[in-house]
């Protein structure tokens, strides 16, 4: 099979790929970017594990084939620290727990920091909706919940309003 | 303490957020090939012919493996090696793997696979354990004890035969109750995956999602037929365990053959299909409890019997089996107990061990039935409990020796923090709640096979620029394992976690360690930890002493300094006296748990250095109208020992509670036959992760979380487990809570709205409001092991050993 070509914007980086045709967005972000902080967990749209941004909005990237993501943006865990800063989010997620074995987590901090773009902040019951559609087998979710709501308070503190 | 008890970012805390943790599916190795297995169609079959010319020519693939690749066996356990890498001819559940194919890419194995012809000659299945009961074949495996019955356990801890049976006729009341425990499986989100590679020198590595590297070590160098020193597992960390990443896996085996055969790095990830096929899952459990209560509400005794499904293979069986019985004495004083047990082979994917490991299925029956009991002595349930908890340092029954017990006063804080005196009983119709206990081991007692060896080794090495490296073939499965390492270590020297670099989970580097199961981790890796952090310890403080003019017992280790009084070195100037002193510094610690007091054949399950306790108290809303359940709080004490790092102890109990709730409401590994035209196989009814319910972040109830600290002397600073034990009480609680809220008792798991809704029409109707078995089959159970408890003069033997040894000191 020949490889297609495609022209993307990863983390603020464009990158031009060539790339097997069949490939999903998130067998391109591992295999052919080296991204492998994206996970997966059912390659079926099931569990969340491989959810990151395209152009801002969280998707499961296992269900989008990497054709149609020409010229689009596309943001995944490793694309959201400040240089060697954590973001809140993800300091958050380490100070608290949040992370146990940490398979779910790159997946829960792209649909938290989608979630906290557009609301900064967020009650609990938004919070548990909003990743809803990520599974963790390992926290039952408290210290997840926590440490968003934890980054929220720190994000306000670092742009007040 | 300066480390342990504050709460603190994990050491690999910052790994795990930024997605550098490197999972084996993450490792990417140059010329490296992909392999993907073929796997049985069929639940029963007679493989008798397999052409793999077509596939083998297919253009991209490097090789085809089949069973005829693998004459040698392979198991955990060393009574039931009865697995082979790709089964040679006989398959036993539908997904039993019969070929490998390796080619450049996933896609390109994939359509080869089709390629594949594969004769078989299907056979009956079996498929539950009453077929089993009855039909002796065909047969599953040959080595079974009788028919398709695996194995048969029996014991009765008593002073002679039937001397349960006798106090249960005398007891003031005897409560018999059936109960059925579904099977179910571990869903970790991480599928699991290998890579084999050979190195420079030839040499083979495999990075394994594992929770056990030591034991694929050992089965790879007997399944290759290598040498175990040209052989290196490297676990990576895993992304989530909970018992299915501890049985050593055909998939690893075939992959490292694939790998040395062909000479390139070859990597296999297991689809999500094929993980619920590997399963190695909770047993479904069929148990009969009947229990003697005096009047008083104090139990006189016990007679146990449990019925289970095994599915296709040994996996830890024998052990999961032994573990449906060993720990029903060691929560409340029970003066006579007997136990008989059975499992039977099935044509399911095998099952094996998951959190709690053949204990939450007759903690469930038994924490209901004492619901019951309470319920018709009319005493409050939490009083019954306390009434008879099991006193610190005593033995059990059947000869458990029990250190620390925090359980009274996890009780008194559920009771106290839930409202328990205000509100059980009293919530009206709809609303009730519930409450259960339970306990854990803190590691086996005793290795998988048979050696005098520790279980577990700490090396530490130090250098004269104060860098500590510690080494450990402990396994991260996301539990915190490095943590509670690191930690110990920084504890005992007196410096920060984050100057302690740690290498974890390497058969080719660290020394060896069993596994990240049975809650052992903490116990025996920390022990040992300590044991080597003392003795560099000690050569530091003699080495510091010189210098500073003091006894070196008189020095303190802390804040990154050695010091007494205003006398002080910076930990890194002691650190190279010491070097000067000592020479290079290294040292190493191990463990071994004290010997079990029990010497009866069997008495190698329960034994423990420590035990874990729990008490919880669930709330529920049960929608009369539709049966749905809805769980708003949960209350849970757990007894801890001494807590390392809280953040993680109360993470290990609420995952605890958030599996115990899905468990208790929704999770089943369930099967059902294919309609006659597609070949009636017994297929898994819901292989994949939506149809295989669990709770979500929306299903998830606020928890109350209480870590209760009653230091045991044989854990490292008096720290038990956590990652198992606060499991146990959350689904019986739940099901006591169902029973408080709407007046039904579901006898089964998981309790699911049709099952509460049948319970409130059998109400209705005025017939027993119950769900749950209605009969135990008849089991041929052999004659029990007699062995008499401590008050009953026992010394530890069975019954006939015993007065073997009397005969033998009375006519020396």
């Amino acid at each position: 099979m020949r490889h297609a070509q495609l022209g993307l914007t990863v983390n603020g980086e464009s990158h031009e790929v060539s790339f097997a045709p069949y490939k999903t967005l998130l067998e391109l972000l591992r295999e052919d970017l080296g991204l492998t902080g994206t996970k997966h967990g059912c390659e079926l749209g099931e569990c969340g594990a491989c959810a990151v941004l395209v152009d801002g909005v969280p998707q499961l990237s296992c269900l989008v084939l990497a054709l149609e993501c020409e010229g689009r943006s596309v943001e995944t865990v490793e694309g959201m620290a400040r240089g060697a800063e954590l973001h809140p989010l993800q300091a958050a997620f380490a100070d608290l727990g949040a992370a146990q074995c940490g398979y779910c987590t790159p997946g829960i901090l792209i649909t938290a920091k989608a979630l906290l773009e557009k609301e900064p902040h967020p009650s609990r019951a938004r919070i548990t909706e909003a990743v809803s559609g990520n599974l963790c087998r390992c926290t039952g979710y408290q210290q997840i919940f926590e440490a968003i709501e934890e980054a929220a308070r720190r994000l306000a503190l670092e742009s007040p309003r | 303490m300066k480390v342990l008890g504050k709460s603190r970012r994990r050491v690999d805390g910052r790994a795990k957020v930024t997605g550098q943790t490197r999972f084996a599916d993450d490792i990417v190795l140059p010329r490296m090939l992909h392999m993907k297995l073929l796997r049985s169609p069929h639940a029963h079959a007679l493989i008798e012919k397999i052409d793999i010319e077509k596939a083998k020519s297919h253009p991209g693939v490097h090789l085809v493996l089949t069973g005829k690749d693998f004459p040698v066996a392979f198991g955990i356990l060393p009574v039931t090696q009865d697995e082979y890498p790709l089964a040679p001819q006989h398959v036993r559940y539908v997904g039993d793997p019969v070929a490998a194919v390796i080619a450049k890419d996933e896609q390109t194995a994939t359509e080869a696979l089709d390629l594949i012809e594969v004769r078989y000659k299907v056979l009956d299945t079996i498929s539950n354990p009453e077929e089993a009961l009855a039909k002796a074949e065909p047969r599953i495996h040959a080595y079974s004890e009788l028919g398709n019955i695996h194995r048969l356990q029996a014991f009765e801890f008593a002073a002679g035969k039937d001397a349960v049976e006798d106090t249960l006729r005398k007891s003031d009341h005897v409560f018999e109750d059936l109960f059925f425990y579904e099977g179910n499986t571990h869903l970790p989100i991480e599928q699991h995956a290998a890579v084999a590679s050979l190195d420079g020198e030839g040499k083979l590595t495999l990075w394994s999602s594992t929770q056990v590297p030591h034991y694929v070590h050992r089965s790879l160098a007997r399944v290759l037929q290598k040498p175990a020193t040209h052989i290196r597992v490297i676990a990576c960390p895993n992304g989530g365990g909970f018992g299915g990443k501890c049985d050593v896996c055909n998939h690893e085996m075939v992959v490292a053959k694939a790998a040395v055969m062909l000479g390139r790095p070859v990597k296999i990830c297991l689809n999500r299909e094929e993980v619920f096929y590997l399963h190695r899952g909770r047993h479904p459990v069929l148990m009969k409890f009947r229990t003697g209560v005096s009047r008083q509400g104090k139990l006189t005794g016990m007679h146990l019997q449990t019925l289970v499904d095994g599915g296709g293979y040994g996996s830890y069986g024998v052990a999961s089996t032994f573990y449906t019985g060993a720990l029903q004495t060691v929560t409340y004083e029970l003066p006579r107990y007997k136990f008989e047990a059975a499992r039977v082979f099935t044509n399911k994917p095998p099952c094996g061990p998951k959190r709690g490991h053949g204990t939450p299925q007759p903690r469930f029956g038994q924490e209901v039935q004492l619901d019951k009991i309470a319920e018709k002595l009319g005493v409050d349930p939490a009083e019954l409990r306390l009434q008879n908890v099991l006193k610190a340092n005593s033995l059990t029954a059947n000869w458990l020796k029990i250190g620390s017990i925090g359980l009274s006063e996890c009780i008194r804080q559920v009771v106290e923090r839930s409202g328990w005196k205000g509100r059980f009983k009293k919530m009206g119709f709809g609303k009730g709640l519930g409450l259960a206990c339970g306990s854990y081991l803190c590691g086996a007692g005793l290795p998988i096979y048979w050696n005098r060896m520790p279980q577990t080794g700490v090396q530490l090495l130090l250098d004269r620029s104060g860098q500590v490296t510690v080494f450990c073939g402990a396994t991260e499965i996301g539990q915190g394992s490095d943590d509670v390492l690191v930690a110990i270590v920084a504890e005992v020297l007196g410096i920060d976690p984050f100057d302690v670099r740690c290498v974890t989970g390497d058969t080719g580097m660290t020394p060896v360690d069993l596994g990240s199961y049975s809650s052992r981790v903490t116990v025996m890796m920390g022990n040992a930890a300590i044991q080597a952090a003392e003795k560099i310890k000690q050569q530091i403080a003699i080495a510091a002493s010189e210098q500073l003019g003091v006894a070196p017992d008189r020095l303190t280790f802390a804040d990154g300094r050695v010091f007494f009084e205003s006398k002080s070195l910076t930990f890194v100037e002691a650190a190279g006296f010491a070097e000067e002193k000592f020479g290079t510094l290294g040292s190493v610690g191990s463990y071994k748990p004290p010997r079990s007091p029990g010497r009866y054949k069997g008495a190698g399950v329960g034994p423990s250095p420590a035990y874990s306790y729990t008490a919880c108290v669930v709330e529920v809303d049960v929608d009369p109208a539709t049966g749905w359940i809805t769980v708003p709080k949960v209350w849970i004490a757990h007894d801890i020992g001494r807590t390392i790092n809280p953040v993680l102890a109360r993470g290990q109990v609420e995952g605890s509670v958030y599996m115990g709730l899905s468990e208790a409401l929704m999770e089943e590994q369930i099967f059902r036959r294919l309609p006659p035209q597609l070949s009636s196989a017994l297929v898994h009814k819901i292989p994949s992760l939506l149809e295989y319910k669990s709770l979500t972040s929306l299903d998830m109830p606020e928890v109350d979380t209480v870590l209760i600290e009653d230091p045991d002397p044989n854990c490292p600073f008096g720290a038990k487990e956590a990652g198992q034990g606060p499991l146990l009480p959350v689904m019986p609680a739940v099901a006591n809570a169902i029973y408080d809220a709407v007046g039904v008792r579901i006898d089964e798991l998981p309790i699911t709205p049709d099952k509460v809704l049948r319970a409130l029409e059998m109400k209705a109707s005025g017939k027993e409001a119950r769900v749950g078995p209605s009969h135990f089959p008849a089991v041929p159970y052999p004659e029990p092991v007699i062995v008499p408890p401590p008050w009953e003069g026992g010394d530890g033997n069975a019954l006939k050993d015993f007065e073997k040894n009397k005969m033998k000191i009375a006519a020396p």
